[in-house]
């Protein structure tokens, strides 16, 4: 397969945009803000980044992703969708009983998920263990893990920030989505997560610093990524929340409170046609 | 038919043993600890398998989480602290990242009820059964002694799932012969016999109760003694046959009375069998300092207690 083109990515993630809406729209609930911040980050982690095939989940030489920040399940879930790993029309039981989407992802009830998600602070946790497996194992597989800034929060995060620099796990990275908002506020009002940068820096991280929708930025950055030796990488990604639908980016309104039907048809609209929308 | 009450061992140092003895035969298994393996014992691994054992400092959340990433990736991972830090600091880790999807994570954590009498209530864990036992898909295991020991981390190495296995600081006596004993999750070793009443014990207090029952025969009384080395999922049938052949329980751990032992015998039997039960433990209070005796004997925990509790209870039913 050849590999995908900048253009072949936005395409991805205007269409990924619109299946996060509908979801969500479908279900009445679910964080569509906090999953169209990171539209571009899964997109292109899953289209060219990493090693994964929807046909072969069990492959032992894949890469992992863990999804830290796992409210933004509906993003992962269009992704994987688009992706092939289960059929689209499952995208419309979002958050229904006994169906494999769930709320956050639980791996058990759907194939193709490195990990279960949800409680906030553990996912890189987990991507260290991944890490250390692969290296006993001498496979190439790479771990990548998202966590969202206000997760950062969380003590956890930094008992595997230690760990992951003490064991020079330079087959783990943590890609960080800087919305700059949690559910009370602004993350520097709630509490002051500060320079994210020269906090994962000062604890042994190699710190990229990158435009979190641009696609090309990203990739460049994954690049970069693979050439650091004996040390994990922090990629932090400046985005904006609700990122496509010009009247909710960033607009704490919205973080909890699902779209009604009129505010859905707008925000389709403004993917289709609107400023971000192509 | 009674057990020699005078040979005793630390059953932390046989899992130090079958650790390495697992990690010989299996290379998947890899060991994990929080800066107390030389309390743990996991220590012995270290030294025979270096690349394979990780210390995570003191930093018990993300010790559990590490060691799921590394079950999701195909490794046998046994994580071993203090208790009460494994089982209650790290307890939202354990049911949402190793329990949730079942992942073979082995959890032995020792120095588990009273027995770090010193350092007092802080370090010691009197919750961790029912912490363990609320969790869906938990095993939750209280060795007897150290070849009990042996053959459940054996046990752990082979079958999947997620475990919770429970040591004490304390030397358990040697009711068991290596070689000769093996686990059955399915039924319960009686370790001495008797009519009037079934003593339904674990761990530690195996000792105590076996001596409780050399003092209930002075007083006429002829009490069993059974090793319920299964907390969860309890063997229900070999409960109920107790219940149907005594008649009469008395639950023994050095746990708090909720939650624990008594708690999952008390609701097994109340629905299926309902006979006179007791529940022998600690009640709804915190430890504290002291010496082990000293503070088995202030809750209630010792021989000479045990044997007045159940000795009430059979009594009172006689008349």
């Amino acid at each position: 397969m050849k590999p995908a083109t900048i253009e072949d990515l936005e395409t991805i993630a205007r269409h990924v945009r619109r299946n996060i809406l509908r979801m969500t729209g479908e279900a009445a609930s679910g964080h569509y803000m906090s999953s169209l911040s990171c539209v571009e980050i899964l997109v292109s982690l899953f289209f060219s980044e990493m090693r994964c095939d929807p046909r072969d989940p069990g492959n032992p030489d894949r890469d992992r992703f863990v999804l830290s920040k796992g409210h933004a399940a509906p993003a992962l879930y269009a992704v994987m969708a688009e992706k092939r790993y289960f059929p689209e029309a499952e995208l419309s039981f979002l958050r229904r009983c006994q169906r494999p989407l769930q709320g956050h992802p639980v791996m058990h009830r759907l194939r193709g998920l490195d990990a279960s998600s949800g409680s906030l602070g553990q996912g890189l946790s987990t991507g260290i263990g991944m890490a250390l497996a692969a290296r006993l194992d001498g496979r190439p597989s790479r771990v990548t893990v998202l966590l969202g800034d206000g997760e950062c929060q969380e003590g956890q995060v930094w008992e595997a920030a230690m760990a992951a620099a003490h064991f020079r796990l330079d087959n783990l990275a943590a890609v960080i989505d800087r919305n700059g908002l949690q559910i009370s506020g602004p993350t520097e009002e709630v509490m002051a997560l500060g320079d994210l940068a020269a906090k994962f820096r000062s604890f042994g991280w190699h710190v990229i610093t990158v435009e979190g929708h641009d696609l090309g930025a990203l990739l460049g950055a994954y690049r970069e990524m693979r050439s650091v030796r004996g040390r994990p990488v922090a990629i932090i990604a400046d985005t904006i929340k609700g990122r496509g639908v010009p009247f909710i980016e960033g607009n704490l309104k919205y973080h909890t409170q699902p779209l009604t039907p009129e505010e859905l048809a707008r925000a389709f609209d403004c993917l289709e046609g609107g400023p971000h929308g192509t | 038919m009674e057990p020699d009450l005078s040979r005793c061992s630390h059953s932390r140092d046989a899992y130090g043993e079958a650790l390495v003895e697992v990690g010989e035969r299996n290379p998947a298994v890899v060991v994990l600890d929080s800066d107390l393996s030389a309390s743990t014992k996991t220590s012995r691994f270290a030294r025979r398998f270096p690349g394979r054992f990780f210390d995570l400092g003191i930093a018990e959340q993300n010790l559990i989480d590490v060691a799921a990433g590394l079950a999701l990736s195909g490794k046998i991972p046994f994580v071993s602290t203090f208790a009460i830090f494994g089982c209650g600091r790290a307890w939202e880790q354990i049911r949402n990242t190793v329990a949730l999807d079942s992942l073979t994570v082995n959890l032995v954590m020792t120095h588990a009820g009273l027995s770090l009498g010193g350092d007092g209530a802080t370090h010691q864990s009197l919750e961790d059964l029912a912490l363990m036992r609320v969790i869906p898909n938990m095993r939750v295991m209280v060795p007897a002694d150290s070849t009990e020991t042996r053959e459940m981390v054996r046990f752990a190495a082979r079958e999947p799932g997620p475990k919770y296995i429970r040591l004490s600081r304390r030397r358990t006596l040697d009711v068991f012969t290596e070689g000769e004993y093996r686990y059955d999750a399915a039924s319960y070793p009686v370790l001495a016999d008797g009519t009037d009443v079934t003593l339904c014990t674990c761990g530690c207090m195996v000792r105590e109760s076996l001596l409780a029952r050399r003092l209930l025969g002075e007083k006429g009384i002829s009490a069993r003694v059974i090793d319920v080395h299964t907390v969860k999922p309890l063997a229900r049938e070999a409960v109920l046959r107790e219940a149907r052949r005594t008649g009469c329980i008395v639950s023994v751990e050095e746990h708090s009375v909720h939650g624990g032992l008594g708690s999952a015998l008390a609701e097994l039997l109340a629905e299926e069998y309902p006979v006179p039960l007791k529940r022998i433990g600690v009640q709804d209070q915190f430890g504290g300092s002291g010496r082990v005796d000293e503070l088995y004997a202030h809750f209630g925990l010792d021989a000479a207690s045990i044997a007045r509790t159940v000795q009430d209870l059979v009594e009172k039913r006689r008349r």
